[in-house]
């Protein structure tokens, strides 16, 4: 039996390990939500980004249904993760009652979608709040104050990888890899298109078949997204 | 962003967006000189607009070195933000950082134009006086490289019959909108660039938002065909009826 601890452990390590040179940001950040959401037993969780455009975007997500990704981009109206990075503080609360008083229609599509509660903390850079790591659960209640420090631990873990490569200035190389990051995103949303179109796949069996390539292969993440999209690489059966 | 392409619709005809916008990117975000130019995979293949002065002086000067923040951007697919041209470009590059200082620019921002896995071009920014570019700064250059594109987007777009409308759609960053181009381009046998075009045309013609376009899409309510003229924006619509799997509206 493995205990709670090593698991904790184990999680750091591969973290750890995974921020080396060369390491692909965006599968760097997906792995951290799966760490997230393992460690923190819930059963859905995503990174969202400020981006310079003032709005929130998803970077990550244990999964990329459709239901999921419209949960996060829904919190640019409103939701934990809005809250998370606009006060700089964990959000959590106690019951669905107060959740469908703080976030009336994201408490709804949150239901619809099988969950019960939503946890966010901010990833911060000293001053600054650059996004939020978000977990939901099927099980209500707030999470209990050990899991929501471990939960901050991640999320700085988060920050600090897009703190990696280059020796420019701090503040620049930030903006520059958000920034980088961010034009990544789009493009591995049009790699799922170009996936599901020519498999006949779901958009999220689509992202899955993206990233098991890259992970094979040991090639970044929005590499196999545009060798996909360019017609160079064909992953469908 | 979309107060910006509002402007620039109202500024006149679609040729002169481009000589608007680098002037309203200068005037926004506090430098210099703005230059617009489209790059290839060798670097930048042509200036498509400038500020009088530093602007133009400095896109020449990238142009004919073949050197420069532009050909990094573009590249990296990310910003290359170089608040001392003296202390970290020098390095980076040499011709370009020299020739820069003699023209009096200390700072210069790149922006890459691109659309996921299309590069178009790169938005520079110059600046006499060191230093990042701050807080609104920095956000009036990101709104002013989106803008960019969804005019550099619409510009290529030829047969484009939506005039002004809508063209903010070009710059919409919704998952779902480039799934859909993802999916439309393998539809037609078309860039991903051209497939956003067929599906804002789509939107454009059926008065829907390009979001519900893209959703359809993506639920496989609608499928784009191309009617063989080899024009993207030549669709045909078949409604399959709510399939199987098909997402909740």
């Amino acid at each position: 039996m493995i205990t709670r601890e090593e698991l904790i452990a184990d999680a750091f390590v591969q973290l750890a390990d995974t921020l080396v040179a060369e390491f692909d940001v965006l599968d760097f950040l997906h792995v951290l939500v799966d760490r997230a959401v393992e460690l923190l037993d819930a059963d859905a969780g995503g990174i969202m980004l400020a981006d310079q455009r003032g709005g929130l975007e998803v970077m990550a997500a244990s999964s990329h249904e459709a239901h999921l990704v419209e949960l996060f981009e829904l919190q640019n109206e409103e939701g934990p993760c809005l809250e998370a990075f606009r006060t700089g503080q964990a959000v959590t609360r106690p019951d669905p009652a107060a959740m469908r008083a703080s976030w009336p229609a994201f408490t709804t599509r949150l239901e619809e979608a099988g969950f019960a509660s939503a946890q966010a903390v901010p990833m911060r850079l000293r001053d600054e709040v650059i996004g939020a790591l978000n977990v939901f659960r099927v099980a209500p209640g707030a999470l209990g104050d050990p899991d929501m420090k471990l939960a901050r631990a991640l999320a700085d873990i988060g920050t600090i990888s897009l703190l990696q490569e280059r020796s420019v200035r701090a503040r620049d190389r930030l903006a520059e890899q958000l920034q980088g990051a961010l034009n990544s995103r789009v493009l591995i949303e049009q790699a799922k298109g170009v996936l599901a179109e020519r498999g006949g796949l779901e958009v999220g069996q689509a992202f899955r078949a993206l990233r098991d390539h890259a992970r094979r292969s040991g090639t970044p993440l929005a590499e196999v997204a545009s060798a996909v999209v360019h017609g160079r690489l064909r992953l469908e059966r | 962003m979309a107060d910006i392409l509002a402007a620039l619709a109202a500024a006149g005809p679609s040729a002169s967006w481009p000589d608007h916008l680098v002037e309203t990117c200068r005037r926004s975000t506090g430098v210099t000189g703005v230059g617009l130019a489209l790059v290839d995979r060798t670097g930048v293949s042509g200036i498509v607009a400038a500020t009088p002065g530093v602007g133009r002086e400095l896109e020449d000067l990238q142009f004919s070195l073949g050197e420069g923040p532009c050909t990094e951007a573009s590249l990296s697919g990310r910003p290359v933000l170089c608040s001392d041209l003296a202390d970290d470009g020098g390095a980076r590059w040499p011709a370009f950082a020299r020739e820069a200082e003699r023209a009096g620019v200390s700072a210069a921002f790149t922006f890459p134009l691109q659309v996921g896995a299309v590069a178009l071009g790169v938005l520079d920014l110059y600046r006499s006086e060191t230093g990042p570019l701050h807080g609104t700064h920095l956000s009036e250059a990101v709104a002013h490289a989106d803008a960019a594109v969804a005019v550099l987007l619409h510009l290529q777009g030829r047969d484009d019959e939506t005039g002004g409308t809508g063209l903010a759609d070009l710059a919409d960053r919704r998952a779902v909108v480039h799934q859909a181009a993802g999916m439309v381009s393998v539809q037609l046998g078309v860039e991903v660039t051209d497939a956003l075009r067929a599906l804002r045309a789509h939107a454009w013609a059926h008065d829907r938002s390009i979001g519900d376009v893209a959703g359809d899409v993506v639920a496989r309510r609608l499928r784009f065909h191309d009617s063989g003229s080899g024009t993207a924006g030549d669709t045909e619509v078949r409604d399959p009826g709510p399939g199987p799997g098909g997402e909740p509206a």
